[in-house]
Protein backbone atom coordinates (compact mmCIF):
# COMPACT_ATOMS: atom_id res chain seq x y z
CA UNK A 1 0.00 0.00 0.00
CA UNK A 2 1.32 3.42 -0.88
CA UNK A 3 0.58 6.77 0.75
CA UNK A 4 -2.32 7.59 -1.63
CA UNK A 5 -4.19 4.35 -0.86
CA UNK A 6 -3.39 4.79 2.84
CA UNK A 7 -5.03 8.22 2.91
CA UNK A 8 -8.09 7.00 0.98
CA UNK A 9 -8.52 4.07 3.36
CA UNK A 10 -8.15 6.22 6.49
CA UNK A 11 -10.38 8.97 5.10
CA UNK A 12 -13.16 6.53 4.20
CA UNK A 13 -12.82 4.96 7.66
CA UNK A 14 -13.25 8.42 9.19
CA UNK A 15 -16.42 8.92 7.12
CA UNK A 16 -17.78 5.52 8.17
CA UNK A 17 -17.32 5.99 11.93
CA UNK A 18 -20.20 8.47 12.45
CA UNK A 19 -22.33 6.75 9.80
CA UNK A 20 -21.99 3.36 11.53
CA UNK A 21 -23.01 4.96 14.83
CA UNK A 22 -26.06 6.59 13.18
CA UNK A 23 -26.95 3.29 11.48
CA UNK A 24 -26.75 1.34 14.75
CA UNK A 25 -28.74 4.01 16.59
CA UNK A 26 -31.42 3.78 13.89
CA UNK A 27 -31.67 0.01 14.24
CA UNK A 28 -32.08 0.31 18.00
CA UNK A 29 -34.62 3.13 17.61
CA UNK A 30 -36.66 1.25 14.99
CA UNK A 31 -36.73 -1.99 16.97
CA UNK A 32 -37.53 -0.33 20.32
CA UNK A 33 -40.44 1.58 18.81
CA UNK A 34 -41.82 -1.43 16.96
CA UNK A 35 -41.59 0.23 13.56
CA UNK A 36 -42.78 -1.84 10.61
CA UNK A 37 -41.22 -1.91 7.17
CA UNK A 38 -44.05 0.30 5.98
CA UNK A 39 -43.30 2.84 8.73
CA UNK A 40 -39.65 2.94 7.76
CA UNK A 41 -40.31 3.22 4.03
CA UNK A 42 -42.76 6.04 4.68
CA UNK A 43 -39.88 8.02 6.21
CA UNK A 44 -37.16 7.09 3.72
CA UNK A 45 -38.96 7.27 0.36
CA UNK A 46 -38.23 10.54 -1.39
CA UNK A 47 -35.88 11.64 1.39
CA UNK A 48 -32.76 13.40 0.12
CA UNK A 49 -31.23 13.19 3.61
CA UNK A 50 -31.47 9.38 3.90
CA UNK A 51 -30.36 8.96 0.30
CA UNK A 52 -27.29 11.14 0.95
CA UNK A 53 -26.47 9.49 4.27
CA UNK A 54 -26.68 5.88 3.10
CA UNK A 55 -25.30 6.76 -0.36
CA UNK A 56 -22.18 8.20 1.27
CA UNK A 57 -22.00 5.13 3.51
CA UNK A 58 -22.07 2.75 0.54
CA UNK A 59 -19.45 4.73 -1.40
CA UNK A 60 -17.11 4.89 1.62
CA UNK A 61 -17.53 1.14 2.28
CA UNK A 62 -16.84 0.27 -1.37
CA UNK A 63 -13.61 2.30 -1.49
CA UNK A 64 -12.44 1.15 1.95
CA UNK A 65 -13.13 -2.52 1.30
CA UNK A 66 -11.60 -2.46 -2.19
CA UNK A 67 -8.27 -1.24 -0.77
CA UNK A 68 -8.41 -3.69 2.12
CA UNK A 69 -9.22 -6.71 -0.05
CA UNK A 70 -6.46 -5.69 -2.43
CA UNK A 71 -3.97 -5.75 0.45
CA UNK A 72 -5.20 -9.07 1.85
CA UNK A 73 -5.07 -10.76 -1.56
CA UNK A 74 -1.66 -9.24 -2.27
CA UNK A 75 -0.17 -10.55 0.98
CA UNK A 76 -1.98 -13.87 1.34
CA UNK A 77 -2.17 -15.19 -2.22
CA UNK A 78 0.37 -15.80 -4.97
CA UNK A 79 -1.38 -13.23 -7.22
CA UNK A 80 0.70 -10.31 -8.49
CA UNK A 81 0.08 -6.80 -7.17
CA UNK A 82 -1.76 -5.88 -10.38
CA UNK A 83 -4.07 -8.90 -10.17
CA UNK A 84 -4.67 -8.25 -6.48
CA UNK A 85 -5.72 -4.72 -7.44
CA UNK A 86 -8.15 -6.10 -10.03
CA UNK A 87 -9.69 -8.45 -7.44
CA UNK A 88 -9.97 -5.62 -4.90
CA UNK A 89 -11.52 -3.24 -7.43
CA UNK A 90 -14.00 -5.88 -8.60
CA UNK A 91 -15.04 -6.47 -4.97
CA UNK A 92 -15.46 -2.72 -4.48
CA UNK A 93 -17.57 -2.33 -7.62
CA UNK A 94 -19.77 -5.25 -6.54
CA UNK A 95 -20.29 -3.68 -3.10
CA UNK A 96 -21.06 -0.35 -4.72
CA UNK A 97 -23.65 -1.85 -7.08
CA UNK A 98 -25.34 -3.93 -4.37
CA UNK A 99 -25.26 -1.10 -1.85
CA UNK A 100 -26.63 1.59 -4.18
CA UNK A 101 -29.35 -0.82 -5.32
CA UNK A 102 -30.37 -1.32 -1.69
CA UNK A 103 -30.33 2.44 -1.05
CA UNK A 104 -32.41 3.03 -4.17
CA UNK A 105 -34.93 0.46 -2.99
CA UNK A 106 -35.64 2.38 0.21
CA UNK A 107 -35.33 6.00 -0.92
CA UNK A 108 -36.80 6.12 -4.44
CA UNK A 109 -40.45 7.14 -4.33
CA UNK B 1 19.71 -28.75 36.95
CA UNK B 2 20.52 -31.48 34.43
CA UNK B 3 24.17 -31.67 33.44
CA UNK B 4 23.59 -31.82 29.70
CA UNK B 5 21.55 -29.90 27.19
CA UNK B 6 20.03 -31.47 24.10
CA UNK B 7 20.65 -28.91 21.37
CA UNK B 8 19.11 -29.18 17.89
CA UNK B 9 20.95 -27.09 15.32
CA UNK B 10 19.88 -26.36 11.76
CA UNK B 11 22.32 -27.93 9.31
CA UNK B 12 22.26 -27.13 5.61
CA UNK B 13 21.05 -24.14 3.63
CA UNK B 14 17.43 -23.50 2.56
CA UNK B 15 17.08 -27.28 2.44
CA UNK B 16 18.41 -29.01 5.51
CA UNK B 17 17.42 -30.57 8.82
CA UNK B 18 17.88 -30.18 12.57
CA UNK B 19 20.62 -32.32 14.10
CA UNK B 20 20.85 -32.99 17.84
CA UNK B 21 23.98 -32.54 19.96
CA UNK B 22 24.66 -33.09 23.66
CA UNK B 23 26.28 -30.06 25.27
CA UNK B 24 27.41 -29.73 28.92
CA UNK B 25 25.22 -27.31 30.85
CA UNK B 26 27.03 -24.59 32.81
CA UNK B 27 26.21 -21.64 35.03
CA UNK B 28 25.59 -18.33 33.19
CA UNK B 29 25.89 -20.08 29.83
CA UNK B 30 24.67 -18.12 26.81
CA UNK B 31 23.12 -19.58 23.67
CA UNK B 32 26.18 -18.39 21.76
CA UNK B 33 28.37 -20.35 24.21
CA UNK B 34 26.38 -23.47 23.33
CA UNK B 35 26.80 -22.97 19.58
CA UNK B 36 30.51 -22.25 20.05
CA UNK B 37 30.92 -25.43 22.11
CA UNK B 38 29.41 -27.52 19.31
CA UNK B 39 31.64 -25.90 16.69
CA UNK B 40 34.83 -26.27 18.75
CA UNK B 41 34.29 -29.69 20.31
CA UNK B 42 31.70 -31.65 18.36
CA UNK B 43 31.53 -30.52 14.73
CA UNK B 44 34.01 -27.99 13.29
CA UNK B 45 32.01 -27.75 10.05
CA UNK B 46 29.19 -25.86 11.83
CA UNK B 47 28.83 -22.34 10.40
CA UNK B 48 27.55 -19.40 12.41
CA UNK B 49 28.30 -15.70 12.78
CA UNK B 50 29.43 -13.64 15.76
CA UNK B 51 31.93 -10.92 16.56
CA UNK B 52 31.78 -8.90 19.79
CA UNK B 53 30.01 -11.39 22.14
CA UNK B 54 28.74 -8.50 24.28
CA UNK B 55 25.60 -7.24 22.50
CA UNK B 56 27.14 -4.44 20.49
CA UNK B 57 27.78 -5.72 16.96
CA UNK B 58 24.41 -7.36 16.26
CA UNK B 59 25.88 -10.23 14.23
CA UNK B 60 24.94 -13.30 16.30
CA UNK B 61 21.14 -13.22 16.01
CA UNK B 62 19.50 -16.61 15.50
CA UNK B 63 16.13 -18.28 16.01
CA UNK B 64 16.10 -19.84 19.49
CA UNK B 65 13.19 -22.11 20.37
CA UNK B 66 11.11 -20.37 17.69
CA UNK B 67 11.94 -16.76 18.58
CA UNK B 68 14.58 -14.46 17.10
CA UNK B 69 17.14 -13.52 19.75
CA UNK B 70 20.65 -12.11 20.13
CA UNK B 71 22.41 -15.26 21.23
CA UNK B 72 25.36 -13.61 23.02
CA UNK B 73 23.04 -11.93 25.54
CA UNK B 74 20.51 -14.74 25.88
CA UNK B 75 21.11 -17.03 28.82
CA UNK B 76 20.31 -20.69 28.26
CA UNK B 77 18.56 -20.80 31.64
CA UNK B 78 16.01 -18.26 30.42
CA UNK B 79 15.06 -20.04 27.18
CA UNK B 80 15.78 -23.78 27.49
CA UNK B 81 12.66 -25.91 27.87
CA UNK B 82 13.23 -29.17 29.68
CA UNK B 83 16.93 -29.02 28.92
CA UNK B 84 16.28 -28.61 25.19
CA UNK B 85 17.23 -25.89 22.75
CA UNK B 86 16.36 -25.61 19.06
CA UNK B 87 18.57 -23.10 17.26
CA UNK B 88 18.10 -22.13 13.63
CA UNK B 89 19.02 -19.27 11.30
CA UNK B 90 17.00 -16.03 11.33
CA UNK B 91 13.68 -16.16 9.47
CA UNK B 92 12.88 -13.99 6.44
CA UNK B 93 16.47 -14.03 5.14
CA UNK B 94 18.23 -16.48 2.78
CA UNK B 95 20.34 -19.08 4.58
CA UNK B 96 24.01 -19.20 3.56
CA UNK B 97 24.81 -22.29 5.61
CA UNK B 98 23.66 -23.70 8.95
CA UNK B 99 23.04 -20.75 11.30
CA UNK B 100 24.46 -18.00 9.06
CA UNK B 101 22.01 -15.95 6.98
CA UNK B 102 22.69 -13.73 4.00
CA UNK B 103 22.15 -10.20 5.35
CA UNK B 104 22.33 -8.51 1.93
CA UNK B 105 18.54 -8.19 1.42
CA UNK B 106 18.32 -6.62 4.88
CA UNK B 107 20.91 -3.93 4.12
CA UNK B 108 19.67 -3.41 0.56
CA UNK B 109 16.38 -2.36 2.12
CA UNK B 110 18.27 0.16 4.27
CA UNK B 111 19.60 1.60 1.02
CA UNK B 112 16.12 1.64 -0.56
CA UNK B 113 14.74 3.48 2.49
CA UNK B 114 17.50 6.11 2.04
CA UNK B 115 19.05 5.08 5.35
CA UNK B 116 22.34 6.86 4.64
CA UNK B 117 22.95 10.27 6.19
CA UNK B 118 22.80 13.05 3.58
CA UNK B 119 24.89 15.95 4.87
CA UNK B 120 23.51 19.45 4.52
CA UNK B 121 26.85 21.17 5.21
CA UNK B 122 30.48 20.82 4.22
CA UNK B 123 33.55 20.48 6.42
CA UNK B 124 34.12 24.19 5.94
CA UNK B 125 30.87 25.10 7.70
CA UNK B 126 30.64 25.57 11.44
CA UNK B 127 29.46 22.57 13.45
CA UNK B 128 25.72 22.83 13.98
CA UNK B 129 24.55 23.08 17.58
CA UNK B 130 21.92 20.46 18.38
CA UNK B 131 19.93 20.80 21.58
CA UNK B 132 19.54 17.27 23.09
CA UNK B 133 16.17 18.27 24.56
CA UNK B 134 14.70 19.48 21.26
CA UNK B 135 11.64 17.58 20.05
CA UNK B 136 13.28 16.45 16.80
CA UNK B 137 16.44 15.24 18.53
CA UNK B 138 14.48 13.28 21.13
CA UNK B 139 12.60 11.54 18.29
CA UNK B 140 15.87 10.85 16.43
CA UNK B 141 17.56 9.51 19.57
CA UNK B 142 14.66 7.18 20.32
CA UNK B 143 15.37 5.27 17.10
CA UNK B 144 19.13 5.61 16.83
CA UNK B 145 20.45 2.74 18.97
CA UNK B 146 19.71 0.06 16.36
CA UNK B 147 22.57 -2.48 16.08
CA UNK B 148 21.36 -3.95 12.75
CA UNK B 149 20.94 -7.43 14.19
CA UNK B 150 17.98 -8.24 11.92
CA UNK B 151 15.82 -9.59 14.76
CA UNK B 152 12.91 -7.23 14.01
CA UNK B 153 13.15 -8.16 10.32
CA UNK B 154 12.98 -11.86 11.23
CA UNK B 155 10.06 -11.31 13.63
CA UNK B 156 7.94 -9.26 11.20
CA UNK B 157 4.88 -10.95 9.67
CA UNK B 158 4.62 -8.29 6.96
CA UNK B 159 8.22 -8.96 5.84
CA UNK B 160 7.25 -12.63 5.58
CA UNK B 161 4.15 -11.91 3.49
CA UNK B 162 5.44 -9.05 1.35
CA UNK B 163 8.96 -9.44 -0.07
CA UNK B 164 8.94 -5.79 -1.18
CA UNK B 165 8.28 -4.46 2.34
CA UNK B 166 11.26 -2.45 3.55
CA UNK B 167 10.93 -3.82 7.08
CA UNK B 168 11.07 -2.32 10.57
CA UNK B 169 14.84 -1.79 10.79
CA UNK B 170 15.14 0.18 7.53
CA UNK B 171 12.07 2.26 8.36
CA UNK B 172 13.27 2.86 11.91
CA UNK B 173 16.54 4.15 10.47
CA UNK B 174 14.66 6.39 8.02
CA UNK B 175 12.64 7.86 10.92
CA UNK B 176 15.84 8.64 12.80
CA UNK B 177 17.18 10.57 9.80
CA UNK B 178 13.84 12.28 9.12
CA UNK B 179 14.21 13.83 12.58
CA UNK B 180 17.89 14.71 12.17
CA UNK B 181 17.94 18.45 11.44
CA UNK B 182 21.43 18.14 9.91
CA UNK B 183 20.19 15.80 7.17
CA UNK B 184 19.29 17.10 3.71
CA UNK B 185 17.86 13.91 2.19
CA UNK B 186 14.28 14.01 3.41
CA UNK B 187 12.44 14.73 0.14
CA UNK B 188 13.90 11.58 -1.43
CA UNK B 189 13.60 9.63 1.83
CA UNK B 190 9.91 10.45 2.35
CA UNK B 191 9.26 9.60 -1.28
CA UNK B 192 11.02 6.23 -0.85
CA UNK B 193 9.19 5.21 2.33
CA UNK B 194 5.78 6.40 1.04
CA UNK B 195 5.91 4.12 -2.01
CA UNK B 196 4.41 0.63 -2.23
CA UNK B 197 6.30 -1.62 0.19
CA UNK B 198 7.11 1.33 2.45
CA UNK B 199 5.78 2.40 5.84
CA UNK B 200 2.12 2.12 4.84
CA UNK B 201 2.48 -1.64 4.38
CA UNK B 202 3.03 -2.03 8.15
CA UNK B 203 0.12 -3.67 10.01
CA UNK B 204 1.34 -2.51 13.45
CA UNK B 205 1.55 -6.07 14.80
CA UNK B 206 4.41 -4.77 16.97
CA UNK B 207 6.48 -7.95 16.82
CA UNK B 208 9.47 -5.71 16.07
CA UNK B 209 9.28 -3.85 19.35
CA UNK B 210 8.38 -7.04 21.21
CA UNK B 211 11.61 -8.74 20.08
CA UNK B 212 14.04 -5.81 19.72
CA UNK B 213 16.96 -6.59 22.06
CA UNK B 214 17.72 -2.87 22.34
CA UNK B 215 14.21 -2.07 23.50
CA UNK B 216 13.53 0.15 20.49
CA UNK B 217 10.03 0.67 19.11
CA UNK B 218 10.15 0.52 15.30
CA UNK B 219 6.33 0.42 15.22
CA UNK B 220 6.26 3.93 16.70
CA UNK B 221 8.91 5.05 14.21
CA UNK B 222 6.82 3.66 11.33
CA UNK B 223 3.70 5.38 12.70
CA UNK B 224 5.71 8.63 12.66
CA UNK B 225 6.65 8.02 9.04
CA UNK B 226 3.00 7.35 8.16
CA UNK B 227 1.99 10.72 9.62
CA UNK B 228 4.90 12.59 8.05
CA UNK B 229 4.45 11.08 4.57
CA UNK B 230 0.67 11.59 4.66
CA UNK B 231 1.19 15.27 5.46
CA UNK B 232 3.85 15.58 2.73
CA UNK B 233 1.50 13.94 0.20
CA UNK B 234 -1.42 16.22 1.07
CA UNK B 235 0.88 19.24 0.66
CA UNK B 236 1.97 17.95 -2.76
CA UNK B 237 5.59 17.48 -1.65
CA UNK B 238 5.69 13.80 -2.66
CA UNK B 239 3.88 11.69 -5.23
CA UNK B 240 2.51 8.15 -4.52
Amino acid sequence: MNVRLYIWQRATAAVMVPLVIIHLALIVHASRHGMTAADILARTRGSVMWASLYGAFVIAVAIHAAIGVRNVVSEWSPLTARRAMIVGNAFGVALLALGLRAVAAVVLP
Amino acid sequence: MSTELTVSLWRGAEQGRYEAYQVPQRENQTVLDVVTFVQRHLDPTLSYRFACRVGVCGSCAMTVNGRPRWTCRTHVASVARGGRLEIGPLENLPVVKDLATDMRPFFEKWQKAKGAFAPSKTRHDAVETIRPDSEARIAADAAIECINCGICHAACDTVRWNPDYLGPAALNRAWSLVNDVRDAGNPERLQAVAASGGCHACHSHQSCQQHCPQGLNPTAAIAGLKRRTAAAYLKGEIAP
